[in-house]
């Protein structure tokens, strides 16, 4: 009976802690993205603020988000801004021709296996995660909502480019 | 007998705790084929149109189908 109710123990103890295994959150380390995205061609992050942006071909508002994304890495990135966009389009040819169709000038990487997704689990299409100097995340944005998520990323990424 | 019975019921508590999240659902990022047009219900006008007619020709089943309107009946 004893070793019965070990079994269970640790049976329910593993299912207790899967359970509890969480995404990455606002004033948690940003994970190793060479890891996630083996192969990838990923700019250095040391020290520099960080947007990673999850995207998709089939994504109406990620299309929106382009522009924009275009435009803050126009103006921050000679203070220290480096975006990477994460594609999770599961056929390589739609993520290509995305990327050729909308040219941008900051980092985009295909997450052929959606690894990366995975781990982040973006609750929604578009999703970011801003990340200051030291590599915590300071701001998820979910979603983009046009000139008012442009407004909030002006704002935060100043902030975090002064600290 | 009373620490066993608590025992199971902590058991039964972390197991149906942990079920939830082991279904499965679609994730945001995987939504790939959902949204491809072809999904979309009214994708083809005349099938939309036919569609209509036959719910028309059942009474009780037409209208409700869109979003104008409060479902009143009187649009």
């Amino acid at each position: 009976m004893k070793h019965l109710i070990k079994i269970i123990s640790v049976i329910c103890l593993s299912l207790s802690i899967h359970a509890l295994a969480a995404e990455p959150t606002v004033g948690s380390t940003l994970p190793k993205l060479s890891e996630l995205l083996p192969g990838a061609a990923l700019p250095k992050t040391t020290g520099k603020v960080v947007l990673v942006d999850f995207w998709a071909s089939w994504c109406a508002p990620c299309k929106a988000s382009f522009t924009t994304m275009a435009k803050l890495h126009d103006k921050y990135a000679a203070q220290g801004l480096v975006i990477i966009g994460i594609g999770v389009d599961e056929e390589a040819d739609k993520y290509q021709a995305f990327a050729a169709k909308h040219p941008v000038g900051f980092t985009l990487v295909h997450d052929a296996k959606q690894t990366a997704a995975a781990f982040f689990n973006p609750p929604t299409m578009p999703t970011s995660y801003l990340i200051d100097r030291s590599g915590k995340i300071q701001h998820i944005h979910k979603g983009f909502k046009g000139a008012k998520t442009e407004a909030e990323y002006i704002h935060e990424i100043e902030e975090l480019l002064r600290q | 007998m009373k620490r066993l019975f608590l025992f199971f019921a902590a058991f039964a508590l972390c197991l149906l705790s942990s079920c939830s999240s082991h279904l499965e659902r679609v994730k945001p990022f995987e939504r790939g084929n959902l949204a491809h047009p072809l999904m979309r219900p009214d994708r083809d006008s005349l099938l939309t149109a036919m569609t209509m007619h036959a719910y028309f020709s059942r009474e009780a089943s037409f209208g409700g189908g869109g979003v104008g309107g409060g479902g009143c009946g009187c649009n």
